[in-house]
């Protein structure tokens, strides 16, 4: 297999201010799966949107199997073989499986065609999937399931797939890469984009790696090590965080039996989870997207009151306790969506300090914000966590999605917290930043706070936790000392593989 | 093709320029609408935009830009501050009607001492409470049963309405008024007039009290944590959560401000301008508060001048229909259009205009 499938010569692309691509040349093969690397902001997202048409580039040039290839609209690519998987999933909670992929369609087929061949689909690549199943009850790995059944229905010759694993368990993770090398296999190309360098080693044949909108290198993952790439990415040395790991403390914050209903539709309800967290100790919290990792930070900063009893801060019940009066007690929070849980976007850094900051920093008197307080305190926590921004008058959203995040954790760690709870801490922060805001957590609890860190990124987990414990549906399982973990008790620690099937691989054969 | 792009920072310049904007594209407009009419649309606009300040009877019409803009301003602060919170409180009218009533009711209660010290400030307090419990009911159902707060606010205009029409027949009726509908005149009434406080200008208590909401609403909003809870709300409930609001407290609280703010409109007018409970005594202001609201940017300080610019049009078209002919629906037509345009101008601050190939999506 030696021609080209998709052949990128060129590629420039400019938003005002920054240049997204930047000259950008390379090539996919049939049937070869090609990782896509680079840090935030390095040009991966305009890319893949330029191939799939979202994007119209201001120079260079795209062939694909030897013709040329301008696609204008999503659509045009479709037509001409191309499909992606996003990372933020397009379903409509409340309708069916099927009805999803038909609004996905260009004509779709009669319903009842289209469950069948969906079912054909589902089998001959191991995702089982029911169609008539309602998109709300479905898990995250069984949503992405729909959305590749959704682009394998097209028969693409080049399937993108943008971060598929931050939302799987070890197990599903596992069944993809058996689905995707299955394709490949028969002979469609995959170009497949994450941050995490050891699924790339294991699972692509080639990669590209972006830096600062230019390509910088490209590699055989298999033949390299994961650091050579990430030192790529990064284009320099990786700061590796350092732990200074102490006999944990006193308990400080204890859960028993907390249950809470979700305030969202299509939430996740706790249940009944025990848990004692001590000084000087950083909880790791895994599971999949949407096993109640919102709901349990609410019902820890204070947005979602429990019944008495079920959240005791040294010995006193704070379940009825709001969030401001939680903060005064040490109790503090980061949610995981920036914009608009956190940080209020068209608001300034100095307004989004009085935010959660305003008791424990002096911000008020009787009642009055002490606006030149705010605004020092915003100073302080730019110039503390190495937030990029001209200056604390600007707009939360004027802030990338890595600096805001910067903002927001620093915000909470140089308060001070007895406790501290954060929610994906590092989500879309580049190696760098990631790297400074897991020190930050360590040196917190160095201080004798207690740390619950609730992720998605197990990686990031094994590294920084002193007991790991996986949310299951709104389950805790029993936490268990990190060190000593492999990833098999891990994933089914995360309730195991959902129920996935392996890929048939007698199809698998008949496809190679 | 044109386009719009979001601008990373709302623009402060748009912000400012787009409530001038609006009223130079409503002075276009309105033109073309006058000429359509036949009449010459320069002394059209004039007429409403100049005669009233120094035209020859400017020494009669003066006054009234602050006797008109007074509730309006009073009213549409309050309004403010739910409208930044989102919290869609439409019914000031009704709120304005029952603030009158109650006031009215116990100034009449006291007839006929003349004990103004004692009865205005009970009246007042009457007034505010009035429209602060009318305003109480879209609250409290909101936040128990989680009704639409817009509706149920509108709705109670209407009720509020047929209660007046019931007062000013009935319970609150003259008794020496030889059958006729409505109350006793109150402001020639010594123990119940609202005063002016410098005479001959037109400002009497209500205005007084318009200009003091308009600085303590500005200081609520940009120095209190109150007003900054309003203003997080608004922005985005979550986020609010998170910094430990409690959204049906600030429900009741935005409500009732404003439904007490609408009271004593309702109560200054009927002691002062309108001087009796009578079957036709709202004539608008808490609507026409809502258009002033959103022309002063939900800013106190820019209400106060969309309130006096809207005095302005109402006094002027007053004159422009006595001295030109022009019907009063091409007056009410012109204030509307002014709401149209800044909504319209509006999108301005937070996008920017591509004109051009598209070339980001």
């Amino acid at each position: 297999m030696t021609e080209t499938l998709l052949g990128i010569e060129g590629l420039t692309k400019a938003y005002p201010g920054v240049v997204a691509n930047e000259n950008v040349s390379f090539s996919i093969k049939p049937g070869e799966v090609h990782a896509l690397l680079g840090e935030n902001g390095a040009g991966k997202s305009t890319l893949v949107k330029t191939i799939y048409g979202l994007v119209k580039p201001d120079a260079g040039r795209m062939t694909l199997m030897g013709a040329p290839f301008e696609p204008a609209e999503p659509r045009a690519a479709r037509i001409a073989g191309v499909a992606m998987v996003f990372q933020h999933f397009s379903l409509f909670d409340a309708l069916s499986v099927a009805e999803n992929i038909a609004l996905g369609m260009e004509d779709p087929p009669k319903p009842r065609d289209l469950a069948r061949r969906i079912r054909e689909v589902s089998e001959t690549y191991g995702l089982p999937l029911d169609p008539a199943r309602v998109v709300g009850d479905l898990s995250a790995g069984e949503r992405q399931r729909v959305e590749i059944i959704r682009c394998l229905l097209q028969d693409p010759r080049l399937l993108i797939m943008d971060e598929p694993t931050s939302v799987l368990t070890p197990q599903e993770v596992a069944i993809l890469f058996d689905t995707l090398r299955q394709l490949s296999a028969e002979g469609t190309a995959i170009l497949y984009i994450s941050h995490k360098l050891e699924e790339i080693r294991t699972l692509c044949d080639a990669a590209t790696i972006l830096r600062l909108g230019k390509v910088v290198g490209s590699c055989v993952p298999k033949e390299t090590s994961a650091r050579e790439m990430a030192e790529m990415m990064v284009g320099g040395s990786l700061h590796v965080p350092e732990r200074h790991p102490a006999p944990p403390g006193e308990t400080v914050l204890r859960l028993s039996g907390l249950s809470a209903p979700s305030p969202r539709a299509f939430g996740t309800a706790l249940k009944d989870i025990n848990l004692d967290v001590h000084r000087g100790e950083v909880l790791g919290v895994g599971g999949v997207a949407g096993n109640g990792q919102d709901e349990l930070l609410g019902a820890l900063s204070g947005e979602i009151l429990v019944r008495p009893g079920m959240i005791e801060m040294e010995g006193r019940d704070i379940g009825r306790v709001r969030p401001n009066a939680r903060r005064r007690l040490g109790v503090l929070a980061a949610p995981e969506e920036r914009m608009g849980h956190a940080a209020a976007p068209d608001m300034s850094l100095t307004e989004n300090a009085v935010l959660s900051a305003a008791v424990r920093k002096a911000m008020l008197a009787r009642g009055f914000v002490r606006w030149g307080q705010a605004r020092t305190y915003a100073k302080e926590v730019i110039a503390g966590f190495d937030v990029r921004t001209p200056g604390p008058e600007n707009a939360a959203r004027s802030l990338s999605g890595g600096n805001l995040q910067k903002f927001v954790i620093g915000r909470e760690i140089l308060q001070d917290p007895e406790v501290f709870v954060v929610n994906q801490p590092t989500w879309g922060v580049d190696a760098s930043a990631a790297a400074a805001i897991r020190q930050a957590i360590l040196d917190l609890a160095s201080k004798d706070a207690a740390v619950i860190v609730i992720s998605q990124d197990l990686d990031e987990l094994m590294e920084i936790s002193d007991r790991f414990a996986a949310l299951n549906e709104g389950r805790l399982s029993a936490p268990r000392p990190a060190a000593g973990l492999t990833v098999d008790e891990i994933g089914l620690m995360l309730g195991g593989a959902h129920d996935m099937d392996v890929a048939h691989l007698d199809h698998a054969e008949a496809g190679a | 093709m044109i386009r719009l792009e979001k601008r990373p920072q709302p623009s402060g310049i748009w912000n400012a320029a787009a409530p001038v904007l609006a009223v130079l594209l409503t002075m276009v407009f309105g033109g073309l609408l006058f000429a359509a009419l036949g009449n010459d649309p320069v002394e059209a606009i004039r007429t409403i935009f100049w005669d009233p300040l120094f035209g020859q009877f400017a020494s009669f019409s003066r006054p009234q830009l602050l006797v008109k803009g007074g509730p309006l301003i009073l009213i549409a602060v309050g309004l403010a501050l739910g409208f930044r919170a989102g919290i869609w409180n439409i019914g000031a009218e009704g709120q304005y009607i029952l603030g009158a009533i109650c006031g009215a009711a116990v100034g009449l209660a006291f007839y006929p001492s003349e004990a103004w010290w004692l009865i205005y400030p009970l009246m007042i307090v009457a007034g505010a409470l009035g429209g602060f419990l009318w305003a109480m009911i879209p609250g409290l159902l909101k936040v128990r049963f989680g009704t639409n707060e817009i509706l149920v606010s509108l709705m109670l205009v209407y009720v509020a309405e047929q209660l007046l029409a019931s007062m000013a027949l009935g319970a609150l009726r003259n008794p020496e008024g030889m059958g006729f509908p409505g109350s006793r005149n109150l402001a020639q009434h010594a123990g119940t007039a609202n005063p002016e406080v410098i005479a001959g200008t037109g400002m009497h208590l209500g205005v007084a009290t318009a200009f003091i909401v308009v600085i303590l609403g500005y200081i609520l909003l940009s120095r209190h944590l109150l007003g900054f809870h309003i203003r997080l709300t608004g922005e985005s409930p979550r986020a609010a959560a998170f910094a430990g609001v409690n959204p049906g407290r600030l429900i009741l609280i935005c409500l009732g401000v404003s439904g007490a703010l609408a009271g004593m409109a309702g109560l200054f007018e009927v002691t002062g301008p309108a001087a009796q409970i009578s079957i036709d005594f709202n004539v608008g202001y808490g609507f026409t508060a809502i258009i002033v609201a959103f022309l002063g940017r939900l800013n106190p300080i820019g209400i106060l001048l969309a309130g006096l610019l809207m005095a302005l049009t109402y006094v002027g078209g007053e004159v422009a229909s006595l001295m030109l002919g022009l019907p009063a629906a091409a007056i009410q037509l012109f204030q509307g259009m002014l709401l149209f345009f800044l909504l319209a101008v509006d999108v301005l601050t937070n996008y920017r205009i591509r004109i051009g190939r598209r070339e980001v999506v």
